[in-house]
């Protein structure tokens, strides 16, 4: 096996991954970087968001507010003191992007310009049109080929860490095109592999966000962190889930039954006014419009089409110059997908899976329990987002804590010694071993399974269970489901027996990574009785209880078995749990804490 | 759902390295309904025809770049292509044209990448800034001046179409030309005379004839022809041959 002696590997080179290489690189030039990325960085998911990243900026507003919105948002669990770091980090890192490059919608006086967003008081929210991501990824990605000291590894699709002397001390990769394997040493390794949102079925995300990352850290120990909480983001097209952004109603689009009302105001979130108003109706957190969909949906006010229930998105009154200049990106996917001009005719949309807010247990500093491991971005669980992200906070998320974890890794890379090379080299051979047996099998003997039926059967089996609203019951068939795929897992067919660009052994990889993450939150969800943020159940723990619940939970994994949940605590800095409200009652109930504040 | 399938016959050029001496057409009978994509066939044959078929995707919305091919001869992304389109006919899809195949319908893309980083896609500052000062002020006007070349998704259908690239994969070609561009046109750089200085006369011939057919294919309105050939008509002023691979970088 081939071995390559780095200071710092980095899996993943999406917004997350490729902000910590740049920080890794800032800090110390003498550090050798490897940012290994399973597809070529500009492919990576961040490309697909549309809305945009938060940063305060306009004098009326201020930390205090966007620290309020996102532990409110996050229905309290929410890691306040990282909270309060990253708001304040938050307008700086989107101003280092300006600087390289990013093209930022404007004002006409020059000025970047911001836009409301779901759950947010005050318009926060910078924009690239409505391909923010892609252009933030666009922007890092040119921006890093500076760094002589990242060397970057594009196609290579990362099977396992190594940890020896209990340190992470590097990676084990395959190169897709030609199927060696290769030992990446370093002395301290970032996760930036983003999300899971794949293990669901109708979803928001590119194929590739399989979860990787995150099974990697689990299966060495690293407990994964409030995996309960999915979030359905509420307008996704129907079959495919791609997704019409948030933007669309932070412009002014609204939502409509099938009889053309404005169902969000039966539903605290009004009242339906004309003009769109922060934090109300069309613009309140994305937890509560999906379960208003789901509600809609049991009353049959809901649209029935091929790919099951839909609402409508109304964009016609903006106009097509505004909705050309604003979301024209949506307007396409509009036109091509689905044949429908948004200027025209409303636009058919269902709640699908879209985020994880749950990930790999890390603290402030983006380090894990294991010694010189480190994640950031969607994969991670820094304790920004609690029971539910809120839009624009996560790409912000990539940047502040994508350079964190670049510093501290660089940090501690500078104070540890290289490991042995043979020792690790004998632990590589063994990851080789076990991820060639997916193909050659020891048995010899030819698998049964097919990836395709174990897959479609996971997503379907999250589903309906651990879907928009959940029930024990359902959430135990769910559990016993991805048991019994795990134990199918181990008769998977890989028909593809050869070396250069074998899809089908990395697919039957990332299938293993997604039932064991799959699990997690499963577990994770069944063990949580209560209702709070993403996680709402209907079996008699329909309310929060922050007696019992006021808690992460942590998933460890177990082998075979089902994974051990253990809780940890929230941190509270300066904001009591409170009643979540939202639309004229959110108002009120905002005055009454300032006033009680105030006395 | 409620629709009745159809079958339409997908024509794939294989070519699995270790095994074929050259591409071969293998054809699939594929199930599909009047809202899926190209790429949702291909991913059908994948599931449950052929597990061995290997292709690029991700993002599924004509973003992430990755799923480019040719369909019928013609450089398109494959998640927003509609099968419905080719029925009941069928279509044939090969590897991108001008690139080596790696396998299947994967190409090889060194060459471009390495163009890519060649060029210095980065802001080269006309006039640095702390980040305490704040943004760039960068009217809307200044902005709209290259935003359409920051476009680019790097899918590389243009260079497919691309009868000079075919020829002589020396020259530099459409997109990178256009990202190139993109940098020297944004007002907050002042890198233009590095760029340019970059893109040296002596590697090949420049000879875009201008048939548009990479604008044409676009899936992003770049227009990265009309990139090329703005860059064109300013190269005449000084010295005309500067589009090629810049010095050193070439294979
Ligand atoms: C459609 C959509 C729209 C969104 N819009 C917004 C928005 O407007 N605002 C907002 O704040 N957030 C938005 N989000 C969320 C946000 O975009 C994501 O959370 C974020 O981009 C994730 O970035 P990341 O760097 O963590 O991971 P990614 O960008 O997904 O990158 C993961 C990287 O890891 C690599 N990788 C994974 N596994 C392996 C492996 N085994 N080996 C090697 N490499 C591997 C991949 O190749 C890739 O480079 C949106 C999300 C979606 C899906
Ligand atoms: S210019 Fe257009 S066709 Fe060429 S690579 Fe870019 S997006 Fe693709
Ligand atoms: S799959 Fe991303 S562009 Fe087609």
């Amino acid at each position: 096996m081939e071995v390559f002696e780095a200071d710092i590997a980095i899996i993943g080179a999406g917004g997350a991954g490729l902000r910590a290489a740049i920080a890794a690189a800032e800090t110390n030039p003498e550090l050798k970087i490897a940012l290994i990325s399973k597809v070529y960085p500009m492919r990576s998911h961040t490309v697909a968001a549309e809305g945009g990243s938060a940063g305060v900026v306009q004098t009326h507003d201020s930390l205090d507010h966007h620290f309020n919105d996102t532990v409110g948002g996050g229905d309290w669990i929410c890691e306040q003191d990282v909270v309060e770091y990253f708001v304040a980090q938050c307008t700086e890192e989107m101003v280092q992007l300006e600087h390289w490059g990013c093209p930022w919608s404007r004002k006409p006086d020059g000025h970047i310009n911001v836009r409301a967003f779901g759950g947010m008081k005050i318009e926060r929210t910078w924009f690239a049109a409505d391909k923010t991501g892609f252009h933030m990824l666009h922007t890092l990605f040119q921006t890093s080929i500076k760094y002589p000291s990242i060397q970057r590894f594009d196609e290579f699709f990362c099977v396992d860490l190594v940890v020896e002397d209990g340190r992470v001390q590097g990676v084990v990769v395959i190169e897709t095109a030609t199927g060696q394997f290769t030992l990446i040493k370093a002395k301290s390794v970032i996760i930036a592999t983003g999300g899971a949102g794949r293990v669901f079925r109708e979803n928001t995300n590119g194929g590739i966000v399989t979860g990787d990352g995150m099974a990697m850290a689990y299966r060495h120990g690293v407990p994964l962190r409030d995996m309960e909480f999915v979030q359905y983001h509420p307008t996704c097209m129907p079959g495919t889930g791609l997704l019409f952004t948030e933007a669309c109603r932070g412009e002014g689009g609204l939502l409509l039954n099938k009889d053309g009302y404005r169902y969000l105001q039966d539903y605290g979130l009004g009242p339906a006014e004309d003009k769109p108003r922060n934090k109300a109706m069309e613009l309140g957190p994305r937890d509560r419009l999906s379960q208003a969909f789901w509600y809609e949906q049991q009353k049959g006010r809901t649209i029935e089409e091929p790919h099951g229930s839909v609402v409508h998105l109304d964009l016609r009154h903006l106009g097509e110059a505004y909705l050309r200049e604003r979301l024209p990106q949506i307007y396409e996917l509009a036109e091509e997908f689905l044949g429908v001009d948004p200027a025209v005719t409303p636009i058919p949309v269902r709640p699908a899976v879209h985020y994880t807010m749950g990930g790999i247990l890390v603290d402030g500093k983006c380090a894990s329990p294991l010694s010189g491991l480190y994640a950031a971005g969607e994969c991670s669980s820094v304790g920004i987002h609690g029971a539910n992200r809120l839009g624009s906070n996560s790409l912000a998320e990539l940047c502040v804590f994508g350079k964190v974890a670049g510093i501290e890794a660089a940090k501690y890379a500078k104070s540890v010694a290289p490991g042995n090379t043979a020792s690790l080299l004998k632990q590589a051979a063994d990851s080789q071993k076990q991820a060639e047996q997916l193909v050659t099998r020891l048995d010899g003997k030819k698998g049964t399974e097919r990836i395709a039926t174990l897959r479609k059967e996971m997503a379907q089996t999250m589903e309906d269970g651990c879907g928009i609203y959940r029930l024990g019951d359902s959430m135990q068939a769910t559990c016993d489901k991805i048991n019994e795929l795990k134990q199918r897992f181990k008769n998977v067919n890989v028909e593809d027996k050869s070396s250069v660009w074998n899809t089908d052994w990395l697919l039957a990889i990332e299938l293993g990574y997604q039932l064991d993450v799959a699990q997690a939150m499963a577990y994770s969800a069944i063990n949580r009785k209560e209702s709070r943020g993403a996680h709402q159940r209907l079996d008699g723990f329909e309310a929060r209880d922050d007696v019992n619940f006021l808690k992460h939970s942590q998933a460890h994994y177990a082998g075979e078995g089902a994974p051990r949940i253990d809780y940890g605590a929230v941190k509270i800095t300066k904001s009591q749990p409170g009643t979540r409200a939202y639309g004229a009652a959110g108002e009120k109930a905002e005055q009454e804490r300032e006033q009680a504040a105030h006395v | 759902m409620s629709e009745i399938e159809k079958i339409i016959p997908i024509e794939v050029l294989r070519y699995r390295p270790e095994q074929d001496t050259e591409p071969v057409l293998q054809t699939f009978q594929v199930p599909f309904t009047d809202d899926m994509s190209v790429l949702q066939g291909l991913q059908y044959i994948k599931d449950y025809l052929d597990g061995s078929l290997s292709f690029r995707w991700s993002c599924r919305m004509a973003i992430c770049g990755s799923c480019g091919m040719m369909v019928n001869g013609i450089p398109s992304l494959s998640c927003k292509t509609f099968l419905r389109d080719y029925y009941p006919v069928g279509l044939r899809i090969e590897a991108l044209a001008h690139f080596p195949i790696e396998r299947d319908l994967v190409i090889v893309m060194d060459d471009f990448i390495e163009k890519l980083e060649s060029i210095k896609p980065y802001i080269i500052p006309k006039k640095p800034r702390t980040l305490i000062e704040g943004e760039y002020l960068q009217t809307p006007t200044e902005r709209d001046a290259y935003e359409q070349f920051s476009s680019c998704i790097n899918c590389m259908l243009c260079y497919a179409a691309c009868p000079q690239y075919g020829l002589n994969s020396k020259f530099i070609g459409p997109g990178i030309m256009a990202l190139l561009h993109r940098y020297n046109i944004d007002s907050r750089d002042g890198g233009k005379a590095q760029r340019m200085e970059m893109v040296n006369a002596e590697d090949g011939v420049f000879d875009c004839t201008a048939v548009g057919y990479c604008s044409k294919v676009c899936p992003k309105h770049v227009d990265p022809g009309n990139a090329v050939n703005l860059n064109k008509m300013e190269s005449a002023k000084d010295y005309f041959l500067r589009f090629v691979m810049p010095k050193g970088t070439g294979k």
